[in-house]
C-alpha cells in the first residue's frame, strides 16, 4: 500500500486511498446495498418496539375500563359489563407450572447433556445429539395432542400414588377427577423443554478444557471426578442460561397448556386438582369469545407475559454473551 | 498434550506387601447388574399386581442403582462407588427422556395412519358432520403452505440483509442493539407475536381475518432465527477470499454477493428450512389472526383460513372420536413435513459445507 507501486503504475492519477469502509461507500452500488441492509437492521429495531408501543396501547384501553384491580383480581370477566379482570391467577399459574417444568426437565437434560457429550461411546453420541436436534422441531401442537389425549389417562396412577403418601402436604391432595392439573402442564412442558435445555447445556459442556479434564485424569481421577471438578464448574452459566431459555419457552407455551389444562379462576392449594391458568392458555381458550374490551384484557395479558418472557430471556442472553464461543440461538 | 503427561518418567513406588492393583468388578458385572434388577423389577411388578410397566422399570432402576453402589463400594472402595452410581443415574435419566419422546412419536404414527389416506389428504372439511369420520385436510395444507411461503417472502430478504448488515457492516452501537434485540426476539412466545399483528392489523388498521395476517405474525417469528443463523454462515466464511476479491478491486457489494454468499448459499439454505420448519408447526398466531375455516380458501388475502396445526388444535376440540383420529393424522402429517424439512435441510448444510480454508 505504499505510494511506490502506484507511483510507478500511473504517476499522473492521484494515489487511490485504501480499500477502508468509508471509501467504498462512495460507489452507488455499495451505498444501496448497506443502505438496504442498515435498513433491515433497523426494521427488526422497529419492530420490536412497534411490539411494544400497540401492546402498551391496547392495555391502556383495557385498563381504562377495568373495574377490577389488575393485579389483584382472581377474575377474568373481560366481557362483562362492567368489566372485571385481573391477572393473579394467570400469573401464579404461569410461574407455578413452569417451575414445575424447570425442576423436572434441567437434572434430566444436564444428564442428558453429560452422557452426550462424555459418557456415551461416539458411535451412540452423534445419532443421539441428531435426535435431540429433531425433537426440538416437534410443533407445541403436537406436543399438547399427545398430552391431552395420551399422557393425562396415564398419569392418574401416579396422582393417586402421590396422594396416597405425600397428600398430608396439601400441595399433592388429589381429589379424583382427570389429571388436568398445573402438575400435569408442568410435566408436560419440562418434556417439551428438555431438547432446548440439553443442546445448550451440550454444546457447553463439549468446550470444557480438555487440558484440565486429561489433568484431571491422569491424577487418578474418577470419570465423575473429571465431571465435577472439570466439566460442570466450566458449564454452569451456561447450564444456567439453557435453562433460562428453557423457562422462557415455557413460560410463552401457549397449545400445549390449553389442550391439558382445565382452568378456573381460584388459587388452589393442590397442584394436582384442576385449576388455575397460564397467560398463553387463557387467551388461546378466551380469545373466540372475546368482545371488543376482552380482546383488549387479553392483550393487556399478554404484555405482561411479554415483558416476563423479555426479562427471563435478555438475562439468558447476557450471560451467554460472557462467552461469545456459543449461543442456543439454532438450538 | 497427553503425550507430554505419558513421556514423564514413571514414578517410583516404594515396595511395599500390598498389590498396586486395586480389586475391581468383572467387566461383565454391570450387564450382570441390570439383568437382575429387571427379574427383580418384574418379580416384584407381579408379586405385588401392579398393572403399570413404568413401575416395573421404575422398581429394577431403582434396584439395579442402588446394587451397583453397595457392591462397588464392598469391592472397589467409595470413589469408585460413586462414579458409577454417577454412570448409571447418567443413564437413567437418558432412559427417562427417551421414553416419552418415543412414546410421542409411536402415538402419532399408530393413530395417525388409521384414517391417513388419498381422500383425507385431498379433501375438505366442507359439509362433514364433526360427529362422523370423513373430511380432510386439503384445505388445511392450502392455508399452510399459503401462510408459511407469505411468511418466508417476507422474512428471508429482511433477515438475511440484516446478518449481512452485523457480519460484513456492523461495528458500533447499531449492530450492538441489533444484535441484542434478535437474541431477545427468538424468545418472544407465538401468542405474543399473534397479539402484536391482532392489535395493530385487526383492531387498529381494522383489516379482518386473513391468512395475510397470520403470515406475518409468522414472519416475526421466523426473522431472528434466520438472522441468526445465516450469521453463523456467513461468519465461517474465510476472510482470505473477501480480501482476494476486494484486492482485485470488486466493489464490497460485489464481493457480498458474488462471493460470500455463495460460499455460504448451502448453509443458509439450510437455516431458512430449519425457520420454515419451525414456524409451520405454530398454532397460537393462527387461532388469533386467521380464525381457522371448514372449506377452501385461496385467497390468503380475505377471509378466514385454516392451516394444519389449527386443524389439529381443532378437531381435538371438538372432543369425539372421529374428530380426534383426525386430529392424529393430521399431526402425523404435520410432523412428517417438519421432519423431512429438517432432514433435507442437515442435508444440505452436509452436502453444501464451506471449506473453513484451513
Amino acid at each position: 500500500m505504499d505510494i511506490a507501486p502506484t507511483a510507478s503504475a500511473a504517476p499522473k492519477n492521484p494515489p487511490p486511498k485504501g480499500p477502508s469502509g468509508k471509501d467504498s461507500a462512495t460507489r452507488p452500488g455499495d451505498r444501496i446495498f448497506l443502505g438496504l441492509s442498515r435498513g433491515s437492521g433497523i426494521a427488526l429495531l422497529v419492530i420490536m418496539a412497534a411490539i411494544a408501543v400497540f401492546l402498551t396501547w391496547r392495555t391502556l384501553v383495557a385498563l381504562a375500563e377495568n373495574e377490577g384491580n389488575f393485579l389483584t383480581t382472581f377474575e377474568w370477566s373481560a366481557n362483562a359489563d362492567p368489566p372485571v379482570f385481573g391477572i393473579a391467577v394467570l400469573a401464579y399459574g404461569t410461574i407455578v407450572s413452569s417451575i414445575i417444568a424447570m425442576v423436572l426437565a434441567v437434572p434430566v437434560a444436564v444428564g442428558i447433556a453429560l452422557f452426550i457429550s462424555h459418557y456415551a461411546p461416539r458411535r451412540i453420541a452423534t445419532p443421539m445429539a441428531y435426535v435431540v436436534d429433531l425433537l426440538a422441531a416437534v410443533p407445541s401442537i403436537i406436543y399438547g395432542l399427545w398430552g391431552a389425549l395420551f399422557l393425562v389417562p396415564h398419569l392418574t396412577g401416579l396422582y393417586e400414588w402421590l396422594d396416597q403418601f405425600f397428600g398430608w402436604t396439601g400441595v399433592f391432595a388429589y381429589n379424583g377427577g382427570a389429571p388436568r392439573s398445573l402438575f400435569t402442564v408442568g410435566i408436560l412442558l419440562a418434556i417439551m423443554i428438555l431438547p432446548i435445555v440439553t443442546n445448550v447445556s451440550r454444546e457447553v459442556f463439549k468446550q470444557s478444557p480438555k487440558m484440565q479434564e486429561e489433568a484431571a485424569l491422569a491424577l487418578g481421577a474418577t470419570r465423575w471426578e473429571v465431571v465435577r471438578m472439570a466439566v460442570l464448574p466450566f458449564g454452569r452459566s451456561g447450564v444456567i442460561s439453557a435453562s433460562m431459555l428453557g423457562l422462557g419457552r415455557a413460560l410463552g407455551e401457549t397449545m400445549a397448556v390449553a389442550t391439558v389444562l382445565s382452568p378456573n379462576f381460584l388459587i388452589n392449594a393442590s397442584l394436582l386438582n384442576p385449576g388455575g391458568g397460564t397467560f398463553a392458555q387463557n387467551i388461546a381458550a378466551g380469545f373466540k369469545e372475546a368482545g371488543d374490551i376482552g380482546r383488549d384484557a387479553l392483550i393487556a395479558s399478554g404484555l405482561v407475559l411479554f415483558v416476563i418472557t423479555l426479562l427471563v430471556n435478555g438475562a439468558a442472553r447476557l450471560i451467554i454473551a460472557r462467552r461469545k464461543e456459543y449461543s442456543g440461538a439454532n438450538a | 498434550m497427553s503425550n507430554a503427561v505419558m513421556d514423564k518418567p514413571p514414578v517410583t513406588v516404594p515396595p511395599s506387601g500390598n498389590t498396586l492393583k486395586q480389586p475391581r468388578l468383572p467387566r461383565w458385572a454391570p450387564a450382570g447388574l441390570a439383568l437382575l434388577s429387571a427379574g427383580a423389577g418384574a418379580g416384584a411388578g407381579l408379586a405385588f399386581g401392579l398393572a403399570s410397566r413404568v413401575q416395573w422399570g421404575l422398581i429394577a432402576a431403582i434396584v439395579y442403582v442402588a446394587a451397583t453402589y453397595a457392591l462397588t463400594t464392598a469391592v472397589e472402595g467409595r470413589r469408585q462407588a460413586k462414579d458409577r452410581l454417577a454412570t448409571s443415574l447418567i443413564w437413567v435419566s437418558f432412559l427417562v427422556a427417551v421414553l416419552p419422546l418415543a412414546s410421542l412419536i409411536w402415538e402419532t404414527i399408530a393413530r395417525g395412519t388409521k384414517v391417513l389416506d388419498g381422500y383425507f389428504l385431498t379433501h375438505s372439511m366442507s359439509g362433514v358432520i364433526t360427529l362422523q369420520p370423513g373430511g380432510g385436510i386439503y384445505h388445511a395444507i392450502i392455508g399452510t403452505i399459503e401462510q408459511v411461503g407469505i411468511a418466508t417472502l417476507i422474512a428471508a430478504p429482511i433477515g438475511l440483509l440484516t446478518a449481512i448488515y452485523l457480519v460484513e457492516y456492523g461495528r458500533g452501537k447499531l449492530a450492538t442493539a441489533v444484535t441484542f434485540f434478535v437474541d431477545v426476539m427468538t424468545g418472544i412466545p407465538s401468542i405474543v407475536a399473534g397479539l402484536f399483528v391482532l392489535s395493530f392489523w385487526i383492531i387498529i388498521l381494522d383489516f379482518g381475518y386473513s391468512g395475510f395476517a397470520g403470515a406475518m405474525a409468522l414472519a416475526i417469528l421466523m426473522m431472528p432465527i434466520v438472522v441468526r443463523s445465516t450469521e453463523e454462515m456467513l461468519k465461517l466464511v474465510p476472510n482470505e477470499l473477501r480480501e482476494a476479491s476486494l484486492a482485485l478491486g470488486v466493489p464490497k457489494w460485489r464481493t457480498i454477493l458474488k462471493v460470500v454468499l455463495p460460499t455460504a448459499i448451502g448453509g443458509i439454505t439450510t437455516g431458512v428450512m430449519l425457520a420454515v420448519a419451525r414456524i409451520a408447526g405454530e398454532t397460537a398466531p393462527i387461532l388469533l389472526l386467521v380464525f381457522g375455516a371448514q372449506s377452501i380458501n385461496n385467497n390468503p388475502f380475505e377471509g378466514a383460513q385454516s392451516s394444519l396445526p389449527y386443524y389439529v388444535y381443532e378437531q381435538w376440540a371438538n372432543g369425539n372420536e372421529a374428530s380426534y383420529d383426525r386430529a392424529w393424522a393430521a399431526a402425523l402429517v404435520l410432523i412428517a413435513f417438519v421432519m423431512i424439512l429438517n432432514l433435507v435441510a442437515r442435508g444440505i448444510a452436509r452436502w453444501k459445507a464451506p471449506k473453513t480454508g484451513r
